[in-house]
């Protein structure tokens, strides 16, 4: 009877925890550590910073980031004069003026980042067909996280002899169905890092994968801090009130 | 000349209201000296915890939709900007997308802790019915609400729940036009799930009131599930019960908030965070974790308006629990036979749920119908079954003698504590 309850309670615990997990499929996704894992955990800002890099150099040739405000990056160290400059060296479009036409004028951080393609048709007609997915959220829209575009960025090999590639696709062992549009796109060196870190393949997917885990939940940092401090305060008041509640029930009994 | 109330408040204020409109006596009346069986567990805060849950909701929900846009085009972008751009926003969001899975938490522990120790039984058939009633709402709320966000896991549960009453003969079809307001799920539809997932909340907290009013009527159950039978019997609800509800309701935000600031996401689904595509249709469309054992029924019937019916009795045969079981001791303590077959349904929701997560083929599908065939099984022959032939074992004579004694009385030894029982 206890055996069995306990094996029910705990077969609940379970349940509610391992609700998304049970969506992954095919191949497992390896974990790795991350700074920003764990309850004290933060985001890496200079990784996250070498992250942007890789994505402006790299992925925004194709993919959109277009709910991320430029001025998002304060939240990884970039300062005031740096989000200006950074916001001028995109053109946006605004408009219409006085004459009724639309014009270009330098970006400001308020900006969100600007698309590659005018729309999706436009980046499909560029791809090959395949639409590249926008990055705002595709550290959350994943399952994995992370952890999977981590996999995702450094799974790219050689099609098992068994695998007919379709043409124009890629073999990725940790995409879903492992035919990918986007090709094996970080390099060894593909980008040089200011800041000395050796740009190595997978140095450059775990920056990109921090970048993009921030872009994402901009507020996380300022989530599990303000997190632990809930729950300090709500562990002392349950304790008070347990005090309480078995004072006032002594004088029952 | 009319008569005032006799009001017996020494304050002037109060007594000059409340001799008019006896809202001080009626509160004095059922939350300071409401008697509550002395002996209950913690599993009668769930009742508060839930209240309070709905309370959550209610006061979050309302900032969000300051914020919130029910349009197609904007609906997803202006949840993200809530995340980015609102003050907080983030934090509101997440309470509130957490908080209906704590809602649903606290109510089925709720529920299930009514189940165990038989509080649907005369005279509390309505209360009980009124429960499932709240039930029924919180489930149609919570899936509009999930709706809002126009991902893509908002617009394909909203495809497969409102396809369901396409089912039924002749009117099907019309029905879900009318519920779509088109012919697909689109702009009109989630307008309306908006007006209604605003509205709901606030008939459920209505029919919470009605629920409390009933409760109020015949009294709370207790563990041991017989009535008190004097004041020996009782504590007042204030200040007993409310410093334990208090102390259950602080634990609880203690796990929610874990879930809130920790793993905020991880009740939800990845998918959800795709904008709505019409033209792509995910992998697995699977509901939030609460609808599961419902939709591991409804997939296991492999008739679709079977499938249906079957759903929708899973939870009618809730309304009618009070006539299926037909044994006259309320508490699961005292009966030694049904209390096995208690925790093997607690199971068997458990199993469903599981099942109802995984791709319905194979192994799976097989055991969400073992599943479903036990859940049926289990209200509509065992209880009335069981309840004629099962022998209880012997009951107390009140509640204050297993109290004071430390259960001497009661049969099995195990259960000598009905204090720490949970």
């Amino acid at each position: 009877m206890r055996a069995l309850k306990t094996v029910i309670l705990s077969a609940a615990v379970a349940l509610g925890l391992g609700g998304t997990a049970l969506a992954s499929e095919g191949v497992k996704i390896p974990a790795q550590s991350w700074a920003h894992s764990g309850v004290f955990g933060t985001i890496d800002k200079a990784s996250a910073q070498r992250g942007f890099q890789v994505y402006k150099e790299i992925c925004a040739a194709c993919h959109s980031m277009k709910l991320v405000p430029i001025r998002t990056l304060a939240g990884i160290g970039f300062k005031e004069d740096e989000l200006k400059a950074l916001a001028a060296s995109y053109e946006v479009q605004a408009g219409p003026n006085d004459n009724g036409e639309m014009f270009m004028r330098p970006g400001i951080p308020a900006d969100r980042f600007p698309s590659p393609f005018p729309n999706d048709n436009a980046a499909r007609a560029a791809n090959n067909g395949a639409l590249p997915p926008d990055l705002s959220l595709v550290a959350k829209a994943r399952v994995g996280g992370e952890d999977y575009l981590y996999a995702f960025l450094t799974g790219f090999e050689d099609p098992p002899a068994d695998v007919n590639l379709m043409p124009g696709m890629n073999y990725n062992k940790y995409f879903p169905g492992h035919q990918v549009g986007m090709p094996n796109i970080l390099s060894d060196d593909g980008v040089a890092y200011a800041d000395g870190t050796k740009a190595t393949a997978a140095q450059q997917a775990k920056d990109v994968a921090t970048f993009l885990t921030f872009v994402a939940e901009p507020k996380l940092d300022e989530r599990k801090q303000m997190g632990v401090k809930v729950i300090l305060f709500l562990i002392v008041l349950a304790g008070l009130m347990y005090a309480t509640k078995r004072q006032m029930w002594a004088k029952l009994h | 000349m009319a008569q005032a109330h006799a009001s017996n408040f020494k304050n002037p204020v109060v007594k000059w209201i409340d001799s008019r409109l006896p809202v001080f006596t009626m509160l004095h009346h059922e939350y300071n000296e409401y008697p509550m069986p002395k002996n209950v567990n913690y599993l009668w805060a769930f009742g508060a915890i839930a209240g309070i849950m709905l309370v959550i909701m209610i006061a979050t929900g309302l900032v969000l939709a300051m914020q919130y846009a029910a349009n197609t085009a904007i609906a997803f972008d202006s949840v993200e900007r809530i995340m980015r751009d609102v003050n907080y926003g983030w934090l509101l969001r997440y309470v509130h997308a957490n908080g209906a899975s704590f809602f649903f938490i606290a109510v089925y522990l709720h529920m299930f802790r009514g189940l165990y120790y038989g509080s649907y039984k005369a005279p509390r058939e309505i209360l009980w019915i009124i429960g499932v009633v709240i039930f029924l709402l919180m489930m149609a709320t919570a899936f509009m609400g999930y709706v809002l966000p126009w991902g893509q896991m908002s617009f394909w549960g909203a495809t497969v729940i409102t396809n369901l009453f396409s089912a039924f003969p002749i009117v099907g079809d019309p029905i879900v036009t009318w519920l779509w307001g088109g012919f697909s799920v689109d702009n009109p539809t989630l307008n309306r799930f908006f007006a209604l997932h605003f509205l709901l909340p606030f008939v459920i907290l209505g029919v919470v009131i009605l629920h409390t009013a009933a409760l109020h009527i015949c009294g709370s159950n207790n563990p041991l599930g017989i009535d008190p039978k004097g004041p020996q019997d009782t504590v007042p609800f204030n200040p007993y019960i409310t410093v334990k509800d208090l102390f259950a309701v602080v634990c609880f935000l203690i796990v929610y908030a874990i879930f809130v600031f920790f793993m905020p996401n991880y009740l939800g689904h990845p998918d959800n965070y795709i904008p709505a595509n019409p033209l792509v249709t995910p992998a697995h469309i699977v509901p939030e974790w609460y609808f599961l054992p419902f939709y591991a029924i409804l997939r296991a019937i492999p008739d679709k308006l079977g499938g249906v019916l079957a759903m929708f009795g899973a939870i009618a045969v809730l309304v009618i629990l009070p006539w299926l079981d037909t044994s006259k001791v309320r508490s699961c303590k005292f009966r030694p036979i049904y209390r096995q077959f208690f925790w093997v349904l607690a199971l068997d929701a458990l199993v469903l749920g599981y099942a109802g997560a995984m791709p319905a083929e194979g192994n799976w599908l097989l055991i969400a119908r073992i599943g479903t065939a036990y859940y049926f099984f289990h209200f509509l022959i065992l209880l009335p079954i069981l309840g004629k032939l099962e022998r209880p074992s012997p009951m107390p004579a009140s509640i204050s003698e297993p109290v004071l004694k430390g259960g001497g009385r009661v049969a099995a030894g195990a259960h000598a504590k009905p204090m720490e029982k949970a």
